[in-house]
């Protein structure tokens, strides 16, 4: 803690932290423009200068850039000093000498930095009369405009692109007043979280190309919070809708979960909901119905035994719905075989096993990886990012000994060059983090598990060893097992990446043996103690943290509900248990092979589909009943770390759509 | 008169060569460093000697040597011989002419603070410096004066000569690191300082091609020997130049704390003829001009700064009454605007404003509040405020020349603007040197 003295008023606060960070979580106004929450503080821009007093006898003061500033103990400032607003007055004024003042056209307009801060330090009559620098702006792909001219070169690009995001084609060119913000030649962004820098950006150089397609003032928008339905990390998002369209996604701060940041599929990935393909009307064997016909012909058709196949792309509540009105014996959860099998195998150890899930801002202070089987960048983006934070724990615990904060990002870097901590990737086939990786393995599944085991028994003798293991193979094994032995915050991260049982269990094997290898070991500093593990544990043992990465929004959600997969739905049709099916948004043909789909849904006499777009088993529906997507219903979904998030409609679905848990609770 | 720093450098400034450096007693400093010194007794050495950098900022040489953890591990020696101020000159005699100086100071220094490893950062254009360093650091490798167990100590040194690409900004010695790291040359923030998170993040000294030149001398003559040389508080001798309308322009070693007027009047010759003196900037371009009315003042690192201006890099630009002062400024300050980095606002932003301000004041089309703005931009760029030091150096002749020729930038203004409005062309009154060089 520390006391400190700003513009008079005394506040208590954390010691450590810099003081523009400070001041703003005070709520005091301060405008700055290259530190950035996730970034850090580099004092480029000089935007955030105050007056810093020496001590009680020190009337004069000396000007210093606020993020630059530590917080301790009796430090004393103003922020309302003469000099220091007229300082910051005179920064925003040099920002705009070469600013082309375009706020009226400019899609940055409404919700640009700044726009604000320009407002908030009272600059209004530009002073400077010469011409202004002028730049080419870029093709930068689909998804990013970039108009160079509005630029004021905070260097916030560049660094979350390269340093945070681990981007190689954006970067800073020229020097002085001519510094250049693109890439070396036009040509689509290559880094998977791209879309983040019309974000970071605090101005209209990079703007969100979708959106200006169907461009509104973001006055105009309507927005909900709502959660990204695009995979099992669960980020919360804002989706923005005018007239029935929606408009853009755009970020939705969660400290826990996605922090600041999106990557590109669930920022950009909502086209869908716009799409020629949504299905507008309820049908009944191709004909177009009423409302009314529909529900009435679905309570006839569930008035004998039916079945009901849920989704988990569906929330909790629309899958609860369709059970409620089939009857839980009569409910599948849907899922392929294998995966079935494979979420069942995973539900089985977090359920018995010393295991504790971590958040995604936990993932992030990891200081000791293994990745078993999953090339996370496709099945969970915004954990993969955080699986980049992790590795640059080192880094900041070499700044630490070198008493350089860890917020003072550059100087971080400077001083622990490429320094990283362990992250052990092992994986069929080439990864983005292969890049930042201590070790990198390639085999097939069958070795990759074979792997995990041989960690886990170098980590613990009692785990089952791999005798015929090779040499090379084994030293691998017992690096891994070191750098996790030796880690305070180790990770294991697996999932149902490749369909294996065995990586599961490896996985899994790997944490129980890091749980018994030391019993003393604490769990992430501020998350909240589990209760001890159930079913034969020790009481000792602390949970270890373990990520199984599952494939969709809702696939842990609905696993939790039922675990029977379209497998079980065919025997039991073949069985003749039923010949009414009721699918809710889910493409069987997703499920399993397209023979097996045909011969089952041969023997369906009546198929009732619930949906929001077209697909193959929407096509061949009896009864075909439209349902709205996230942005047009609300439900919870639970996320790959065991989170309930819920999430709500930003605007009515189109048409005769309706809300998905409607349809069957009408 | 002792002249250490040039005493070997010959008229045709061909290099001196190993064998002529040793005999006149090169190395030895070295040698007593390396077999009758511990460490830390050379830095308390230097330290004692009193000796300040030479590249412009004055610090006490000593005392950034002590700052370098004593912990063992790679640590750095880096010689700042980018020498791009405009109007300096100094570094390139020494590398010019008498390398093995530079190669001894610098092996000293390594010892000193415990690094193996030294790079000479050069700037680009100093070809022939470039081929002589590199032709002294073989020779001193045939001879063993580098590599392992430098004259039969448990002291290994390597030194590697790098050729910048050629920016101003890569004198600054963080924006050096991160070039020699083949980074973009933009500066680092401090704290850390380099002596703790310097090269590749470690322990790292920085030192200007004339401090390290000192340091055989003073560790072969002593502490008190390296004083007594000086007459002023700053210790030791130093390399002053003149450039400008003077007789004979050049570059001398006096001792530190030599009157300015000495410098002028007896080295340089004085003013030509047919021109006076009208102020100069004493220590290269990016400090603050002076008067004649200083002329009496001591060339040291305090009597300038008392004055209002600054030692620099000890080279003086000489500004001469048939020289408009306002033209000056300008064409330093596109210099510097050019070479500014682009990292920090008030630089990157603020002097192409200075730059088109003055650029319109010479056009004719300025207006009295140029000036204060003027003064403004100035402050704005001054010490504290910007990310390093190149835009207060930027600064400096431009405040000083808006506080003592304010009468030459207001000669330009249009007396009215209704003047320039009827089409009148609005006539600059002459400078009394242009009046006579115009034969009026
Ligand atoms: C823009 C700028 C350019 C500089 N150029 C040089 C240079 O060319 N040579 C030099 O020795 N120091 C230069 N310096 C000073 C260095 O940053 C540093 O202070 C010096 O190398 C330290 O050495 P010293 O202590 O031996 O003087 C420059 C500083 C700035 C801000
Ligand atoms: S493009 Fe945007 S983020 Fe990048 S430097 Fe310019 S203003 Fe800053
Ligand atoms: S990481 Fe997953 S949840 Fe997050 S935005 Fe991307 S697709 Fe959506
Ligand atoms: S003052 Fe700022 S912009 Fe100028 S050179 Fe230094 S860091 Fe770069
Ligand atoms: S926010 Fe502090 S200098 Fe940019």
């Amino acid at each position: 803690m520390a006391k400190i003295t700003l513009d008079g008023q005394v506040y208590d606060v954390d010691a450590g932290e810099n003081l523009l960070k400070t001041c703003l979580s005070l709520g005091l106004d301060l405008p700055y423009f290259c530190w950035h929450p996730a970034l850090g503080s580099v004092g480029a821009c000089r935007q955030c200068a105050v007056v810093q007093y020496k001590d009680a006898s020190d009337s004069k003061g000396r000007l210093v850039m606020a993020c630059m500033t530590p917080v301790t103990d009796g430090l004393r400032a103003e922020l309302e000093a003469p000099e220091a607003r007229e300082f910051r007055a005179s920064v925003i004024e040099f920002l705009m000498t070469s600013h082309p003042h375009d706020c009226p056209v400019c899609e940055e307009g409404g919700e640009c930095h700044l726009q604000d801060m320009t407002v908030m330090t009272g600059h209004t009559v530009r002073h400077y009369r010469g011409r202004k620098r002028t730049h080419r702006n870029q093709y930068l792909g689909p998804f990013l405009n970039h108009e160079m001219n509005r630029c004021i070169a905070c260097y916030r690009c560049v660094r979350y692109y390269r340093d945070y995001a681990g981007g190689q084609d954006l970067d800073v060119f020229a020097i002085r007043n001519d510094v250049y913000f693109g890439r070396f030649e036009d040509g689509v962004l290559e880094n998977e979280f791209s879309g983040n820098l019309a974000e970071v950006c605090p101005t209209g150089v990079f703007t969100d190309k979708t959106f200006s397609a169907h461009y509104v003032r973001k006055w105009d928008l309507r927005y909900a919070p709502s959660v990204c339905a695009h995979c099992a990390v669960g980020c919360n998002t804002s989706p923005g809708e005018r007239l029935g369209v929606l408009r853009r996604i755009i970020n939705r701060y969660h400290g826990e979960v996605n922090g600041y940041f999106l990557c590109d599929r669930g920022r950009f990935g909502y086209g869908f909901v716009n799409g020629e393909e949504r299905i507008r009307q309820p049908s009944l064997r191709g004909e177009p119905v009423s409302i009314e016909a529909a529900v009435a012909h679905l309570a006839g058709l569930a008035s004998g035994r039916t079945i009901g196949i849920g989704s988990p792309r569906a929330s909790l509540e629309a899958n609860f719905a369709l059970r409620a009105l089939v009857g839980a014996e009569n409910f599948y959860a849907g899922l392929s075989r294998a995966e079935a099998e494979l979420v069942a195998a995973i539900l089985d150890v977090l359920r018995r096993w010393p295991i504790r899930l971590p958040t995604v801002r936990e993932v992030e202070r990891a200081d000791a990886v293994l990745v078993l089987g999953e090339d996370a960048t496709s099945t969970a983006p915004r954990l993969a990012l955080a699986l980049r934070q992790a590795v640059r724990n080192q880094a900041l615990e070499l700044a630490q000994e070198l008493k350089i904060p860890g917020w003072l990002d550059a100087a971080v870097r400077e001083a622990a060059q490429g320094a990283k901590s362990p992250l052990f990737l092992a994986s069929p086939a080439a990864t983005r983090l292969d890049e930042v990786a201590e070790a990198v393995y390639r085999g097939a599944p069958e070795d990759i598990a074979r792997l995990g085991f041989a960690v886990a028994h170098c980590l613990s003798p009692e785990a089952p060893g791999v005798p015929d293991l090779a040499g090379e193979d084994a030293r691998l094994a017992e690096t891994i097992a070191a750098a996790l032995a030796s880690a305070r915050r180790p990770l294991i991260v697996s999932g149902t990446g490749c369909q294996s049982l065995e990586i599961i269990q490896a996985a899994a094997n790997v944490a129980l043996a890091l749980a018994k290898r030391n019993p003393e070991r604490s769990a992430p500093a501020d998350a909240p103690d589990q209760s001890p593990p159930s079913a034969g544990l020790t009481e000792t043992m602390k949970p270890v943290d373990l990520c199984y990465l599952v494939p969709e929004c809702n696939t842990l959600g609905l696993a939790l509900m039922d675990g029977r997969s379209v497998g079980d739905v065919f025997a039991a049709v073949q069985e003749g248990a039923a010949d009414t099916v009721v699918v809710l948004e889910n493409d069987l043909y997703r499920r399993a092979d397209a023979v097996a789909v045909d011969h089952f849904l041969g023997q369906v006499k009546h198929l009732a589909v619930i949906e929001h777009t077209f697909n193959a088993t929407a096509e061949q529906a009896e009864l075909l009943l439209p349902s709205g997507t996230f942005a047009e219903t609300e439900g919870t979904l639970v996320s790959l770390e065991g989170r309930a998030q819920r999430f709500y409609s930003v605007m009515p679905p189109a048409g005769e759509a309706r809300d998905n848990w409607r349809w069957p609770a009408a | 008169m002792d002249k250490p720093l040039t005493r070997n450098i010959k008229p045709d400034l061909a290099p001196v060569t190993l064998a002529e450096y040793r005999r006149s007693g090169g190395y030895e400093g070295l040698k007593k460093a390396v077999t009758a010194m511990a460490p830390a007794e050379a830095v308390a050495t230097v330290k004692e000697a009193n000796l300040r950098g030479r590249g412009g900022a004055g610090f006490p040489t000593g005392v950034k040597w002590s700052l370098v953890p004593q912990a063992a591990g790679q640590k750095y020696v880096v010689v700042n011989a980018d020498e791009m101020e405009p109007g300096t000159f100094k570094d390139r005699l020494l590398m010019e002419g008498d390398p093995h100086q530079l190669i001894e100071g610098i092996a000293i220094a390594a010892y000193a603070i415990g690094a193996d490893t030294a790079y000479i950062f050069l700037r680009g254009e100093y070809t022939l410096a470039a081929r002589r360093l590199e032709q002294a650091l073989q020779e001193a490798r045939d001879a063993s004066l580098l590599g392992r167990n430098i004259l039969g100590a448990e002291f290994h040194l390597d030194i590697h000569l790098h050729t910048s690409a050629g920016r101003y900004i890569c004198g600054e010695e963080t924006a050096l690191l991160n070039s020699l790291e083949g980074k973009r040359a933009n500066p680092r923030t401090k704290p850390p300082y380099p002596q703790t998170s310097g090269l590749w993040g470690r322990p790292t000294v920085v030192n200007n091609v004339e401090t390290v030149c000192n340091v055989p001398h003073i560790l072969r003559e002593g502490a008190d020997w390296y004083r007594g040389l000086s007459r002023s508080q700053d210790a030791g001798t130093k390399l002053f130049g003149v450039s400008g309308r003077v007789k004979k322009p050049g570059l001398w070693e006096l001792p530190m704390g030599t009157p300015i007027r000495e410098l002028i009047e007896d080295c340089a010759g004085g003013m030509q003829e047919g021109y006076t003196l009208r102020g100069f900037l004493p220590g290269g371009a990016s400090t603050d001009f002076l008067l004649p009315e200083h002329l009496d003042l001591a060339m040291d690192f305090d009597s300038l700064q008392r004055a209002g201006s600054r030692l620099g890099t000890g080279t003086m630009i000489v500004l001469d009454d048939a020289t408009c002062p306002v033209r000056i400024v300008l064409n330093l300050e596109r210099f510097f605007t050019q070479e500014s980095c682009g990292w920090c606002t008030p630089c990157r932003d603020g002097l192409p404003w200075v730059v088109e301000i003055l650029e319109g004041i010479l056009a004719g089309r300025g207006r009295p509040e140029d000036l204060d703005r003027l003064e403004k931009l100035a402050w704005l760029m001054g010490p504290g405020h910007t990310f390093c030091a190149l835009a207060p150096g930027a600064a400096e002749p431009l405040q000083s020349a808006l506080k003592y020729f304010r009468e030459d930038f207001e000669r330009y203004l249009p007396v009215s603007p209704a003047l320039s409005l009827r089409g009148e062309e609005h006539r600059v009154p002459l400078l009394e040197g242009e009046r006579r060089a115009a034969g009026g």
